[in-house]
């Protein structure tokens, strides 16, 4: 028997996808439209953020281009500064935030905790058509001519100096944070109150762990983005000097509201990837996670601590140097609880049985790329560091790199691993493995450069730069360039395999979760009967005696 | 281990039972459905607070800032029908109150009763609001609309205020911050006010439910959770009367 | 153990109009407290230099916090239910504590000049 790889797939010659399953229940546009299926709805949310995620990659590639320059000669100043505005309003609101959890966790938590649904079904609808307003409105501004703010619509820029379409993109941005509170709310209700006989809190997959948290920051912190907005359209529409320094308001009070909700923003779209990569670690090295009970607290103490830390973002600002020592202290402090998921994640890997199926190879890239990217969230937490570092590309560097190297591998991984559960159908494996890798290099290439262009001091958000800069510009362009056909691969070849990809069966990289246990894709109900938890999360010993006992061929 | 079992056979057996016809189907039991909702309920209620919160904020800091505007702007607003609205919104919370225990009473016709005079209250509610809102036109307090520092800068301009408070005249960069004042009192009774209207939208939509009998078969659910509904907005209120009008009054 | 047997003394305990009636009669006196007070001066205290308490403000918010207490425990049945919805309420009150607190704290140091 191979050890290279641990997929189990049924006989192709005499397996079928089943017939009665979530995608085959009913048909025709309104059952998509009206459903409360959760599983429909994640379906709905992935086309909707992966439309998003390329709007906000061509905004990307538009940026890189002119960067390719020292002079701003692709595109003005003014459109350079819109660009790189919708590019963070599109990819945070409208694909980071949403990404994991209203696809992947919307699908995939009923089933983990062995509930028929979501707790609030039609609250669940309700999101997804909050989110395709919002999307809607976005889009309608680009086209109106933009927002050039900044994705921070900084004061007093975004309420006194500037003719762009603020409002509209606040309000865009007001409706989608509606859809994410309601997506936080649910899952909460959810994993509180639907879970099945025998599920105990540390029986749970840390995947559902890692979404409560980022739930308890979508609930408590979103609302104040949400007042935060209203208050920049009143102050822009009425003039009422809340954030104008003329008028006895003060610019900085915007900040300290706008980055209380953004800072945890951040931890909103990192946890829900940490808690893919728990599965994937676990499913790829045959082992239990090491450490159950650290990783599951360190993601409830990242949502903790996320609360105090937001004015890291304002320590050039003129916060008074007492408020930035105690939250550069606690900032110290909010790194810990990620550092120690990525030691309980090697300690896994640790005299595991590993392979290399492409879930897992866009793990690896996750644990590399995302230590790298919060080690240098350090430097920019100590302030002494953070004065020559901050709006410089160091910053986008780091931020990059725990989004986009972090996150987004996070997200690409969950999303090769539960395909064949989604679907039914596996994607090709050869392919799918090259185009990790591609991205991977191409992500290095793009984004390693700046942070050394951040360190000589290239500031962010300049369309024009000294042209002692523009080589690792190019560098990082052309890894853009790469980066790019990494993430065009996994469209075409998963598309394909919608048709074309081997059938996958129940359980094809043979793990422990309930959702496992299910045909693929699962019926709308999820579980013919109510599952009853007799065995501890990520126990390999119980799931290779329940295969032993298991009939899989007649003869 | 056992335990799981009986409890799998005991639910297994409760669903083959006729469940009450309002349970939806992906809930075990009606107290899961019960228990889910009301604590989706509260967690709606935390995004709430939270929500007000950005404006409580900003409103301490500036008060903090400009206390001498804020107190004779303060002074502007009627302490009387600001008690009485108070006294109002109180009150439409023990009537929302009895109407949940009538709702679990079984008793249509006392839970109607209540709905609609919690109904009522909320209008009063609205409508001393109405009034106070239209004295702060009058007077040129709205700011953005016409906005008029008259009456700080020369508090004898205006006698009904003047004879009460006798305050001193406000230099005229301070006498500009009292339009922050306002700002904030604006947009903290208008954001309530808002939430007071969607509420009686609600209320009244309850009130043709109730009467229908829905309400009454032992499905408290709607009725308990608007109820925690309304006593948050009163909640909010019973921090905005003494932010807003008690600041200082002697 | 399962969470399908939820804890159900919460629609099980009826909250009698007695006490509904009792809790509207202190809401009320402490609504003509709270007005009655804000007419007093009740001074101030320099606990330390530059640092002084006024009595009004946190009389009054002491009689607002207490109103809101009784509204939630009772009108809003909180004494009487589960520890999660307790926890709940708690935690709500405590991120905005600490949203505010934390943003005053920036606010009230700036004055305090140089290290």
């Amino acid at each position: 028997m191979s050890t290279s790889t641990i997929v189990s797939l049924p006989d192709q010659s005499t397996a079928r996808i089943p017939k009665m399953n979530y995608l085959t229940k009913e048909n025709g546009l309104l059952s998509w439209l009206l459903t409360s299926d959760h599983k429909r709805i994640a379906t709905l949310y992935l086309i909707s953020i992966t439309f998003f995620f390329f709007i906000g990659g061509a905004l990307a590639g538009l940026i890189r281009l002119e960067l390719l320059t020292p002079q701003s000669d692709l595109m003005a100043a003014d459109t350079y500064n819109k660009v790189f505005t919708m590019h963070g309003v599109i990819m945070v609101f409208f694909f980071l935030v949403p990404s994991v959890p209203a696809t992947l966790g919307n699908f995939f938590i009923p089933m983990m905790i062995g509930a028929k649904d979501l707790a609030l079904p039609k609250i669940n609808l309700l999101s997804w058509y909050l989110y395709i307003v919002a999307g809607f409105m976005a889009i309608f501004t680009m086209a109106a001519g933009g927002v050039d703010t900044g994705w921070t619509f900084t004061t007093p820029l975004s309420t006194h100096y500037l003719n762009t379409h603020v409002i509209s993109t606040g309000l865009a941005i007001f409706v989608a944070g509606f859809s994410s509170i309601f997506t936080g709310l649910n899952f909460i209700v959810t994993i509180h109150k639907m879970r099945c006989p025998g599920m105990t809190w540390f029986r749970l997959p840390l995947f559902v762990w890692a979404h409560y948290a980022a739930s308890i920051l979508m609930v408590l912190g979103t609302p104040v983005l949400a007042i935060t907005l209203v208050l920049v359209v009143l102050e822009r529409t009425v003039h009422i000097g809340v954030f104008d320094p003329a008028l006895g308001g003060d610019p900085l009070l915007f900040q300290h509201l706008f980055w209380f909700y953004s800072h945890p923003a951040v931890y909103i779209m990192i946890l829900p990837g940490m808690g893919v990569i728990s599965e994937v670690i676990s499913t790829f090295s045959r082992k239990r996670v090491f450490g159950y009970t650290a990783v599951a607290f360190s993601s409830v103490a990242i949502a903790v601590f996320g609360f105090f830390v937001w004015a890291h973002h304002m320590f050039i600002m003129g916060i008074s140097n007492y408020a930035a020592l105690v939250f550069s202290l606690l900032t110290m402090l909010v790194a810990v609880p990620s550092a120690i998921k990525i030691f309980n994640w090697a300690f896994t890997l640790y005299k595991g049985s590993i392979t290399f199926e492409t879930p897992m190879l866009y793990a690896f890239g996750f644990m590399g790329l995302f230590t790298i990217g919060g080690m240098t969230g350090v430097f920019l937490g100590t302030t002494g560091t953070d004065i020559h570092l901050t709006e410089t590309y160091f910053i986008v560097a780091h931020f990059h790199f725990v989004m986009v190297g972090g996150m987004l591998m996070a997200f690409l991984s969950g999303i090769h691993f539960w395909w064949p559960k989604w679907t039914g159908r596996m994607y090709p494996e050869k392919i799918s493995q090259f185009a990790a890798v591609v991205t991977f290099i191409g992500f290095c290439f793009t984004f390693f450069p700046q942070f050394i262009l951040g360190t000589l001091g290239m500031p962010r958000r300049y369309a024009a730069y000294p042209p002692e800069f523009q080589v690792l510009n190019v560098f990082s362009t052309a890894g853009a360039t790469i980066l790019g056909v990494g993430y065009l691969l996994p469209i075409l070849y998963l598309t394909w395999s919608l048709k074309y990809g081997e059938i996958a069966g129940d359980n094809p990289w043979q793990a422990t979760g309930l959702e496992w246990q299910t045909q693929s894709p699962p019926l709308t109900e999820n579980f013919t009967e109510l599952p009853i938890m007799d065995h501890e999360a990520y126990d390999y010993e119980w799931l290779e005696n329940k295969q032993a006992k298991e009939v899989a061929s007649v003869q | 281990m056992s335990n799981s079992s009986t409890i799998a056979n005991g639910a297994a057996a409760e669903e083959h039972h006729a469940h009450p016809a309002y349970q939806r189907h992906h809930f075990e039991t009606i107290e899961q459905q019960f228990d889910a909702t009301n604590f989706a309920m509260w967690l709606f209620l935390l995004t709430e607070v939270m929500f007000f919160g950005g404006l409580f904020t900003a409103y301490l800091i500036m008060r903090n800032w400009y206390y001498p505007a804020f107190v004779e702007a303060s002074h502007q607003l009627n302490i009387g029908w600001g008690t009485a609205n108070t006294g109002v919104l109180i009150l439409s919370s023990f009537t929302m109150a009895m109407g949940v225990w009538n709702a679990e009473m079984k008793r249509k016709g006392g839970l109607v009763l209540c709905l609609v005079l919690t109904f009522i209250l909320g209008l009063c509610f609205l409508g001393i609001k109405s009034i106070e809102y239209h004295e702060k036109w009058e007077k040129h307090h709205i700011p953005g609309l016409h906005y008029s520092v008259s009456s700080f800068v020369n508090p004898a301009s205006d006698p009904e205020v003047f004879a009460e408070y006798h305050d001193k005249p406000l230099a005229p960069d301070m006498a500009a911050k009292t339009e922050m004042y306002f700002f904030l009192y604006f947009a903290m009774t208008g954001m309530h006010a808002l939430h007071m209207i969607i509420g009686i939208c609600l209320l009244g939509y309850l009130i043709v439910r109730a009467n229908a009998g829905d309400y009454t078969t032992g499905h408290v659910t709607y009725i308990e959770n608007f109820g925690l509904y309304w006593h948050f907005v009163d909640v909010i209120w019973i921090f905005l009367f003494p932010l807003l009008y008690l600041i200082s009054r002697y | 153990m399962s969470e399908i047997q939820a804890e159900s003394h919460h629609e099980h305990h009826i909250v009698s109009p007695r006490v509904y009636l009792s809790i509207l009669g202190v809401l009320f006196v402490a609504t003509g407290l709270t007005v009655w007070m804000s007419f007093i001066d009740l001074g101030e205290w320099h606990f330390a230099p530059g640092l002084t308490i006024f009595w009004n403000p946190v009389v009054a918010l002491a009689i607002a916090c207490t109103k809101a207490v009784l509204v939630v425990l009772f009108f809003m049945h909180v004494k009487y239910s589960t520890k999660l919805t307790k926890l709940t309420v708690v935690a709500g009150i405590f991120v905005f504590l600490a949203l505010m607190g934390m943003t005053l704290c920036d606010y009230f140091s700036r004055a305090w000049g140089r290290w």
